[in-house]
C-alpha cells in the first residue's frame, strides 16, 4: 500500500481476529489510549482459550479467568465488534472458526494476536500472528508496518503412504531442518502431496509453520479452497462470488517464481512421527528410537535436559512407551476429518485401563457435525471423554489439567516443558497415533492398530 | 506520544541463559498471566525455572537467582529465543523485571517484533560471539556495537527497528499520520474487492 523506507511496507489489514487471552488486553489498551477501531465490521473476537470445555459450562475454570471473558465482552460491545461467545453456535478455536465462517478469504490479509494464525494461509490468505500491541495498531489504523519477509518454498514431492497425514509431514520437516529452520520466512507449501491434501489437511500443515519459526505458511488457492468457502457465512455471494473466484485464481506463484530458500522432501519417505523431547524438532518416526546424541541446532545441554524432563533414555524405542493420557483436539488437529480418522481407529475398542482419554472438538460446529455422524458415541463407547469446543488442554492456564507429571500423547502442536501443565510430558503426534496409543496404553504406530 | 523509554544504550549485567528454543511459555507460563493488563508480570518471569517446584522459593540453580547476576539488564540466550505463543506478556515480563536487551543467535519473529514495540533490544550475535562476552556488557544501539571489557563486536539491525527503539517511537502515531493515504486506499479497494468490506454488527 505504501513504502516506508528500505524493506518496510505499510500494508492494509483486511481482517483482525481476537481471542480473550491476548485480545482483551489489546482492546482495553486501545480504549485507554482513547483510540478508535477504524472499521469494527472487519474485526472479530471469540472466547476459546480459557473457556471451560466440560459439558454444561458457563464460563471458565481458570482462576481469575472471568476477568478476561468480562473484558472481552465489555470491550467488543463498546467497540461494535462481533464476538462469538461461549454459548454462540459459531464458537470455537479462532483458527478453526475463521475458515468455517469464511472470515478468512484467499488474497486477504488477516492478523490475530496468536502464533497459529499462520494456519489460515491454507486458504491462500496472508495470515500471520502478531503481538497485542500490533493488534492495537491494526485496529486503530487499518494497516500494519511490515518488514518484507524472506520467502521459502517447501515442496513435498510424490505422495505420503496410507495412514500418513499433514501432521506427520510437518513433524518430518521440522525434525529434518530444526525448529528455527524457517526463521522469519513466508513459506509456500507446494508439491503433489500438498495439492492432494484436503482443506483441513492444509490447515494442519500451515498451522505448524510457526513451530518452524516461519512468519507464515501459504498454499496457493485452488478449487478445493473455493468449493470449501462457497456459501459460508461471510463468503461473498452472487456476482461478488464470481468476481472473487476470478481474482483468486491468479493468486498462485508464477511457475518460474524464485524463492530465497527451497526445501524439497520426498513425501513417500515420511513415517508416522512422534516427538520425544521438548521442542517440535525433537521428533522421530514412531518405529524409531530416542536419538543417541543431540541433533544439530540442539546443544548437548539442551539434549540432556530434554531427556531428563521427558524421563527417557538415549536409544529407547518410542513405540511401547507407556502413557497416562491421550488428547485429541486443538487448532492443529481438532477438525471433523481429524475426528473421523481417529474414530475409525477406536471404533469397537476400549481405551487401555488407567489411561485418561479426551476429545475436544475444535469448534461447536465440528462438535455438532461429529455428533450428527455418531462420532461422539464411538469415542464415548471406547472410554473417551467428549467435550465442548475450545483450546482446552492444549495449554495450561491454571484451571483444568492433566494429573501432575503425566505422560500425554497429544494431537496438539507444542511439546514445550510445562506447556500442558507443570511436569507434563507431551508427545505430539497425529490424531491417528493418539487414538491408537490410547487404545494400546502406550505409544503405537497407528498402522498396526 | 512515546510508547516506552527509549533505549539508545543499555549497559549492565548480562545473565547467560544459553539454552536453544526458549519458548514464551517458559518465559512466562500462561498460569502466571492473572490480569488483563501489561504490568506486574515480573514475578511470573521464568516461573517454572526460577522457583522450586510448587513454591515461590528461588531455585538457587537458576541463573537469575545467582547473586552475581542480580539486577541483570541483559539476557544472553540460545537459538530461536522467544518461540511459541505470541503472548506479548513474555516481553512485558522481561521488561518489568528490568531486562532491556536480549542477545541471541536468532529470535522467533513474533517475539522479536514484540521487543521492538516495548523497549527491549533484540541483538543478534553468533553463539561464539555470545560465549566471548563477560559479565558486564554495553550495547550501543546507534553505533550497533556490543562491548564487553575491551572487546567490541558489531551487530546488524533493521534501520526502522533501530529508530523505533532508540527514540521510543509509538508506531500507531506514526501510522496515523498516514491516515488519509490509508483511507484513500480503502476507498479504491472497496471497489476492487467489495467482499472484503463487511457490514457492522449494529
Ligand atoms: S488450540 Fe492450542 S495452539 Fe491452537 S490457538 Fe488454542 S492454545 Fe493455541
Amino acid at each position: 500500500m505504501a513504502s516506508l523506507g528500505p524493506g518496510e511496507d505499510l500494508i492494509a489489514v483486511d481482517r483482525v481476529f481476537l481471542h480473550e487471552r491476548t485480545g482483551a488486553v489489546a482492546l482495553r489498551s486501545l480504549a485507554e489510549a482513547g483510540r478508535r477501531v477504524i472499521d469494527p465490521a472487519r474485526v472479530f473476537a471469540v472466547t476459546d482459550h480459557i473457556v471451560d470445555t466440560l459439558p454444561g459450562r458457563t464460563g471458565t475454570r481458570v482462576p481469575g479467568g472471568e476477568q478476561f471473558l468480562d473484558a472481552t465482552r465489555a470491550e467488543t460491545l463498546a467497540a461494535g465488534i462481533r464476538l462469538f461467545d461461549v454459548d454462540d453456535p459459531d464458537q470455537g478455536i479462532v483458527h478453526v472458526i475463521s475458515p468455517e465462517l469464511a472470515i478468512v478469504l484467499p488474497g486477504a490479509t488477516l492478523v490475530c494476536p496468536d502464533s497459529h494464525t499462520c494456519s489460515q494461509g491454507a486458504l491462500g490468505a496472508l495470515a500471520w500472528g502478531i503481538g497485542s500491541t500490533e493488534a492495537e495498531h491494526a485496529m486503530a489504523t487499518g494497516a500494519l508496518r511490515l518488514t518484507r519477509p524472506k520467502t521459502m518454498r517447501v515442496t513435498f514431492t510424490g505422495r505420503v503412504g496410507t495412514g500418513l497425514t499433514a501432521k506427520d509431514m510437518m513433524l518430518a520437516l521440522i525434525a529434518a531442518h530444526g525448529a528455527g529452520g524457517g526463521k522469519g520466512h513466508a513459506i509456500e507449501f507446494a508439491g503433489e502431496a500438498v495439492r492432494a491434501l484436503d482443506l483441513e489437511g492444509r490447515l494442519t500443515l500451515c498451522n505448524m509453520a510457526t513451530e518452524f519459526a516461519a512468519m507464515t505458511g501459504f498454499v496457493a488457492p485452488d478449487a478445493i479452497v473455493f468449493d470449501y468457502l462457497e456459501g459460508r457465512r461471510f463468503a461473498p455471494k452472487g456476482d461478488q462470488w464470481r468476481t472473487a473466484i476470478e481474482s483468486w485464481r491468479h493468486l498462485s506463484s508464477d511457475a518460474d517464481a524464485s524463492f530465497d530458500r527451497e526445501i524439497v522432501i520426498d513425501a513417500a519417505t515420511i513415517q508416522p512421527m512422534v516427538s520425544w523431547g521438548t521442542s517440535p524438532q525433537s521428533a522421530v518416526a514412531i518405529g524409531g528410537k530416542v536419538p543417541l546424541q543431540p541433533a544439530s541446532g540442539l546443544g548437548d545441554a539442551d539434549y540432556r535436559r530434554a531427556l531428563d524432563y521427558m524421563a527417557l533414555s538415549p536409544g529407547q524405542p518410542l513405540a511401547g512407551t507407556m502413557i497416562d493420557a491421550a488428547f485429541i483436539g486443538s487448532c492443529t488437529n481438532g477438525r471433523l476429518s481429524d475426528l473421523r480418522r481417529a474414530a475409525a481407529i477406536v471404533a469397537g475398542r476400549r481405551v487401555a485401563p488407567g489411561v485418561t482419554a479426551i476429545v475436544v472438538p475444535g469448534s461447536s460446529a465440528v462438535r455438532r457435525a461429529a455428533e450428527a455422524e455418531g462420532l461422539d458415541r464411538v469415542f464415548v463407547d471406547a472410554g473417551f471423554e467428549w467435550r465442548m469446543s475450545g483450546c482446552s488442554l492444549c495449554f495450561y492456564a491454571g484451571g483444568d489439567g492433566f494429573a501432575p507429571g503425566a505422560r500425554v500423547v497429544s494431537s496438539t502442536n507444542r511439546n514445550f516443558e510445562g506447556r500442558q501443565g507443570p511436569g507434563i510430558k507431551t508427545h505430539i503426534a497425529s490424531p491417528e497415533t493418539v487414538a491408537a496409543s490410547a487404545i494400546a496404553g502406550a505409544l503405537t504406530d497407528p498402522r498396526n492398530a | 506520544m512515546s510508547a516506552f523509554p527509549p533505549v539508545p544504550i543499555v549497559s549492565g549485567i548480562a545473565a547467560p541463559l544459553l539454552r536453544n528454543n526458549i519458548d514464551t511459555d517458559a518465559i512466562i507460563p500462561s498460569r502466571e498471566i492473572k490480569g488483563v493488563g501489561k504490568a506486574g508480570l515480573a514475578g511470573g518471569l521464568f516461573a517454572g525455572w526460577r522457583y522450586q517446584a510448587g513454591t515461590r522459593d528461588p531455585d538457587p540453580a537458576f541463573v537469575l537467582n545467582d547473586p552475581a547476576y542480580a539486577g541483570a539488564s541483559i539476557l544472553l540466550a540460545g537459538e530461536n529465543f522467544g518461540c511459541g505463543s505470541s503472548r506479548e506478556h513474555a516481553v512485558w515480563a522481561l521488561h518489568d523485571y528490568g531486562i532491556r536487551a536480549v542477545i541471541a543467535p536468532s529470535f522467533a519473529p513474533i517475539f522479536e517484533g514484540n521487543c521492538l514495540r516495548n523497549g527491549i533490544i533484540p541483538v543478534i550475535l553468533s553463539g561464539d560471539a555470545i560465549a566471548s562476552l563477560g559479565r558486564i556488557v554495553t550495547i550501543d544501539l546507534l553505533a550497533q556495537t556490543v562491548q564487553s571489557a575491551d572487546h567490541r563486536i558489531a551487530f546488524a539491525i533493521d534501520p526502522a527497528a533501530r529508530a523505533m527503539l532508540a527514540e521510543g517511537l509509538d508506531a500507531i502515531d506514526l501510522t496515523l499520520r498516514k491516515a488519509p493515504a490509508i483511507a484513500a486506499f480503502h476507498a479504491r479497494d472497496r471497489l476492487a474487492r467489495p467482499w472484503i468490506y463487511l457490514e457492522g454488527t449494529a
